[in-house]
């Protein structure tokens, strides 16, 4: 296929569906697009070709079944999910051997929906980052300008489907990590409500604010691949027993946005934003009246005590989590170490990166005897002001609509020497996993000075995804559509 | 201002069982300073009257049967151990 990484989803989909071309040949294309790309932005750990191509051999002679919406499709997954028999090393030395017995419960819907993982994307270390630079394997570039970062912590997952090396992929979205990459590659990207994906097979963070979610080249084919992905899950206590809506049907139900209240909140449109981002991100609120919304001004003034009270908990969390890499079951071990506690010291000390490190003793501190007050739990009171005042914003208005980060992707080592300057740049994104809202990201233009993607974000209501779909989709409609990715431009 | 030295640092790393050399103590007492000090914003706040919130979650908790099953055989369990002997998991000694 000669325009292969140009496809949607539902383009794909619908070649397949109609066996213009076999699982086979999508999943080649899809093989053959790596190959042409990864040299230049090193977006995949693992590459599984045969056992792709072997599951494509096998869908071909079976055909497509009842229920396989994603039958013969080609996907990409973040290699935080555990996939059975294949690699799962989560961007860390730590498990850099690890090979999984199980499919995470996303995975495995994946599969039976029949689509094809061909390949595990390259993250920051344990999803700790904000620019994919915290991998311990390499270093992902983006498809817009291979001088920046694609994101992070999904940056291998945004820079593979930017790069069309598949149709979509799947990320995670702790602080920011599915839609802030999203943004900065130009895809768009959903982070779910909280409970609405399974967390089961995910490797854990930050376990009360971690969810799963899609990242492709349209708002139609996110919520296609979420309509696969969604649903209760009685492995994973925290999924949530609610019905999952047809979202791609619910697309097809709106044509403008007559009716909708579109918040406008004061704390994101204001100081600190690159002059492009705010150009950018006005000429979108601009359409989204032009299509018939109603702007409302909103108010979150604990919006600047998110960062804080976010870095506080998922330190907090993922020190707690990180407590099972012992080297005794699994993951690396310091193999010289004579007795058990040198052996737990020296496994986690040469497995863990710089920034997981710290970001264990910021937890183990934060969480310790005198302190645990004056931090964790603080944090989480400030947790419930910021959460209570989002859901009283989405009373006085449908959805909320904000840049999804203050510039757009920046430079490779701009920021990788001072942590704190790193964790800044999730002001946009952080909120909303306190509160464990949904939020959609979507790309609405280049900016004037870069010429790099710019992403706009909507928040929902809790599991109302669909109002956030269906209003991504038609602005989307009205936006012109980005060009191919510039960095890549030579390549057809 | 939340002071921090590499000594505090140390016993920190002792109790997350990890162990840094002293040019990286150094630095982690650094950084480590400069992000608590930003934490510390959260004093401007009042919530003494505010319940906290750990969990987003908001379903009752699902509680399922305390049954025994066998999800997983030996051999899946032991595949990714460091060392194992085919029945169990094999450690230095404890002390």
């Amino acid at each position: 296929m000669t325009d292969w990484h140009t496809q949607t989803l539902t383009g794909v989909r619908d070649l397949l569906a109609r066996r213009d071309i076999g699982a086979r040949e999508a999943v080649q294309a899809s093989l053959d697009r790596i190959q042409a790309t990864e040299d230049r932005i090193s977006s995949l750990l693992h590459v599984d070709a045969e056992q792709a191509l072997n599951r494509a051999r096998k869908l071909d002679e079976l055909g497509p079944g009842q229920n396989q919406p994603l039958w013969g499709v080609p996907l990409v997954v973040k290699d935080v999910f555990t996939t059975k028999g294949t690699p799962s090393t989560c961007g860390s030395k730590m498990l850099q051997s690890f090979v999984p017995f199980y499919d995470a419960e996303v995975i495995r819907r994946l599969k039976e929906a029949g689509a094809v993982i061909v390949a595990k994307s390259n993250m920051d270390e344990f999803a700790m980052g904000s620019s994919t630079e915290n991998s311990a394997f390499q270093m992902t570039r983006n498809p817009w300008d291979l001088s920046r970062v694609p994101g992070g912590s999904s940056g291998g997952s945004a820079a593979s489907t930017a790069a069309g090396q598949t149709p979509a992929s799947l990320g995670t979205d702790t602080g920011g990590s599915i839609r802030q990459p999203a943004g900065f590659c130009g895809l768009a990207g959903l982070k779910p409500t909280y409970g609405r994906v399974s967390r089961f097979g995910l490797v854990a963070y930050g376990s009360s604010l971690d969810q799963a979610g899609p990242m492709a080249r349209t708002v139609r084919d996110v919520a296609q691949v979420l309509e696969v992905i969604a649903g209760h899950d009685p492995k994973d206590s925290t999924s949530a027993p609610v019905q999952v809506p047809a979202y791609t049907r619910a697309l097809d139900h709106r044509e403008d946005l007559r009716g909708l209240r579109v918040g406008v909140p004061a704390e994101y449109w204001g100081e600190g934003i690159d002059p492009e981002v705010m150009e950018a991100c006005e000429q979108a609120l601009d359409r989204i009246r032009d299509l018939g919304a109603q702007t409302v001004p909103i108010s979150l003034p604990h919006t600047k005590f998110a960062i804080a009270a976010y870095y506080i908990i998922v330190m907090a969390e993922a020190s707690s989590n990180l407590a099972r890499y012992d080297g005794v079951r699994y993951g690396l071990r310091d193999s010289a170490a004579k007795e058990l506690k040198d052996m737990y010291t020296g496994s986690r000390s040469q497995g863990f990166g710089p920034e997981v490190q710290r970001r264990i003793l910021l937890g183990t501190y934060v969480l310790s005897a005198g302190y645990y007050d004056a931090y964790y739990k603080k944090a989480a009171q400030v947790r419930r002001l910021i959460t209570e005042e989002y859901e009283q914003a989405l009373t006085e208005c449908d959805l909320l609509c904000a840049p999804i980060a203050p510039t757009a992707a920046f430079a490779l080592g701009e920021k990788s020497s001072d942590p704190l300057q790193m964790y800044l740049t999730d002001v946009f994104t952080n909120p909303l996993n306190l509160t464990g809202l949904p939020g959609l990201c979507l790309p609405v233009g280049q900016g004037s000075r870069t010429k790099m993607p710019i992403g706009l974000q909507l928040f929902g209501r809790a599991f109302e995804e669909q109002t956030i779909l269906q209003a991504g989709h038609v602005l989307e409609q009205a936006l012109p559509p980005l060009p191919q990715p510039s960095a890549l431009a030579d390549l057809t | 201002m939340t002071k921090m030295d590499p000594k505090d640092v140390a016993a920190i790393a002792e109790l997350a069982r990890l162990e840094c050399d002293d040019a990286t103590l150094q630095t982690f007492a650094r950084q480590l300073e400069d992000i608590l000090t930003y934490m510390d914003t959260l004093n401007q706040l009042d919530t003494s009257e505010v319940q906290p919130l750990y969990s987003p979650v908001r379903h009752e908790t699902a509680f399922r049967g305390d049954e025994v099953r066998q999800e997983y055989s030996r051999e899946e369990l032991l595949s990714n151990a460091p060392e194992a002997d085919g029945r169990y998991f094999i450690v230095p000694k404890v002390f």
